[in-house]
């Protein structure tokens, strides 16, 4: 097994192999909560919460899973973890819980935190672990970030909640863009950033067989 | 012993046996023990959580009611802080309604939940098919009315009323005039429609055209409120009487017409808005 630097494990999924842009992974979440910078930023905070937990805690206790139970396991604690930064939102930020509960819910099946519980915690050590759960969810959130940024300006001319290009139905200028409100707009946007990402990291484009 | 973790060992990649030198995992007994141990340990993550956020929790429903019920009003200004909310509540009365007979009752509110007494089947009544417009099964037999005063004299009246949209129940506030017909707010508190279609309920432009509608006909004896397709010319003879669709959510606009078609009619606070009216 190659023994990862802890600098490479933390900041290799930001551009080298993001879980979004390269595995391809946890999408469905990223479409939900990026209409707006505050749910996107919200999840994010939770994924990384999530993810960095329940892969110190597959980690720590990887030697003594059985193997016939492994995944359930793995889902369990990461079902705990999210049910408990879920009770957290609620009780400190009960406005956005009432956006997003539905999706906090949800990172038990993003298919990030058991992809990297499966692939990483259940072969590395509890600190490698942890980090590789950063970076992941680190990852993600760059992406879920670049994404909400771009649909919030263009779909609502805010940032924020924060006004930046009056709507015409406000008195101002510009028309917003309806389909940057509706999921499939983050769809095209990811696409696109997936495109500009392997134009700059050549090495990412897939081989054709 | 023997034949069960011989197998599992034999399984694995050759390079993570290597580190493996541990007890067999997979008899059946240490499944158990593991499955157990960390079913418990998570049980008890979730219930301290759980509990020790409950009083957070219910302080923040509760403000959360509060600050709808006045946002329904048309009273709640912009960044009012909680203490705002708690200030402005003051000058609203929290009554008991019994909905058979649409008695304002004299018992104290305080503590009151319609929605956990619909639950209780000493408390609430089913409601037969043919007249839950609204699909929730059944209704408490007492319900909540807030009256909004000024100096004393009723400005709104404030009903709590929910219904099935398209993936579960939306909860509203029904703000109305002391005519007890006209809409002064709608406003949707609690839903699980999808965002940019059925939540757009929650749009403040949406919001904002129900003020000014007539939920009656001018005798006030039919509900004749009900949504269209599209947006509703203000041009028409019945336009006060018609609310906007929400384009791409046609379940949960139905749904608005018919919860208010069921809270308003005899099997809900129907009686008890004929009472107030007399």
């Amino acid at each position: 097994m190659e023994k990862s630097k802890p600098r490479d494990v933390l900041l290799n999924p930001l551009f080298n192999t993001n879980p979004i842009a390269l595995q391809v992974l946890g999408v469905c979440s990223a479409l939900a909560v990026t209409s707006r910078l505050d749910t996107a930023i919200t999840m994010c905070l939770s994924v990384i919460f999530v993810l960095a937990l329940s892969n110190a805690a597959v980690s720590l206790i990887r030697r003594y899973i059985p193997n016939s139970i492994r995944i359930i396991v793995q889902m369990t604690i990461i079902a705990t973890l999210v049910i408990v930064v879920d009770q957290f939102i609620r009780a400190f930020a009960y406005d956005i819980s009432k956006q997003i509960s539905v999706f906090v819910g949800l990172i038990i099946t993003n298919c990030i935190v058991m992809g990297r519980a499966e692939a990483f915690a259940m072969k590395n050590g509890v600190g490698l672990s942890f980090l590789d759960g950063i970076g992941n969810a680190l990852g993600y959130s760059l992406i879920l970030v670049v994404v909400a940024v771009i649909r919030e300006v263009l779909g609502k001319g805010s940032l924020f909640g924060i006004e930046l290009l009056k709507k015409q139905t406000d008195g101002g200028w510009y028309a917003p863009n309806g389909l940057m409100l509706l999921p499939p707009s983050a769809f095209f946007i990811i696409g696109l950033l997936i495109w500009a990402l392997r134009t700059w990291k050549k090495d990412q484009v897939e081989q054709e067989n | 012993m023997t034949t069960s973790d011989a197998d599992p060992r034999a399984s694995q990649p050759a390079e993570s046996r290597r580190g493996f030198e541990t007890p067999p995992r997979d008899t059946v007994s240490r499944t158990l023990f593991v499955a157990a141990v960390l079913c418990v340990c998570c049980s008890v993550a979730v219930s301290v959580a759980a509990v020790l956020l409950r009083p957070g929790q219910e302080r923040n429903k509760l403000l959360d009611r509060k600050k709808n019920i006045l946002m329904a009003a048309g009273l709640y200004p912009e960044g009012a802080t909680a203490s705002d909310v708690d200030r402005l509540f003051e000058r609203v009365e929290t009554r008991l309604v019994d909905f058979e007979t649409g008695a304002l009752l004299e018992e104290d509110p305080a503590d009151y939940d319609q929605r956990d007494a619909a639950r209780d089947p000493d408390w609430a009544v089913e409601i037969a098919r043919d007249k839950d417009f609204g699909n929730i099964k059944r209704r408490a037999k007492r319900g909540l009315v807030y009256f909004v005063r000024e100096n004393g004299a009723l400005k709104q009246l404030v009903l709590p009323v929910h219904g099935k949209g398209l993936w579960g129940t939306m909860y509203a506030f029904l703000a109305l005039q002391p005519d007890l017909n006209t809409v002064v707010g709608l406003s949707f508190y609690e839903h699980v429609e999808t965002p940019g279609l059925g939540a757009e309920v929650e749009n403040e432009k949406w919001k904002e055209h129900w003020r000014g509608k007539r939920l009656f006909d001018d005798k006030a004896e039919e509900i004749v409120i009900r949504h269209i397709k599209g947006k509703v010319n203000s041009k028409t003879p019945n336009a006060i009487h018609r609310f906007d669709g929400l384009s791409g959510a046609t379940i949960t606009t139905r749904g608005v017409t018919d919860l208010l078609r069921y809270w308003l009619g005899d099997d809900a606070y129907g009686p008890f808005l004929k009472r107030q009216k007399n």
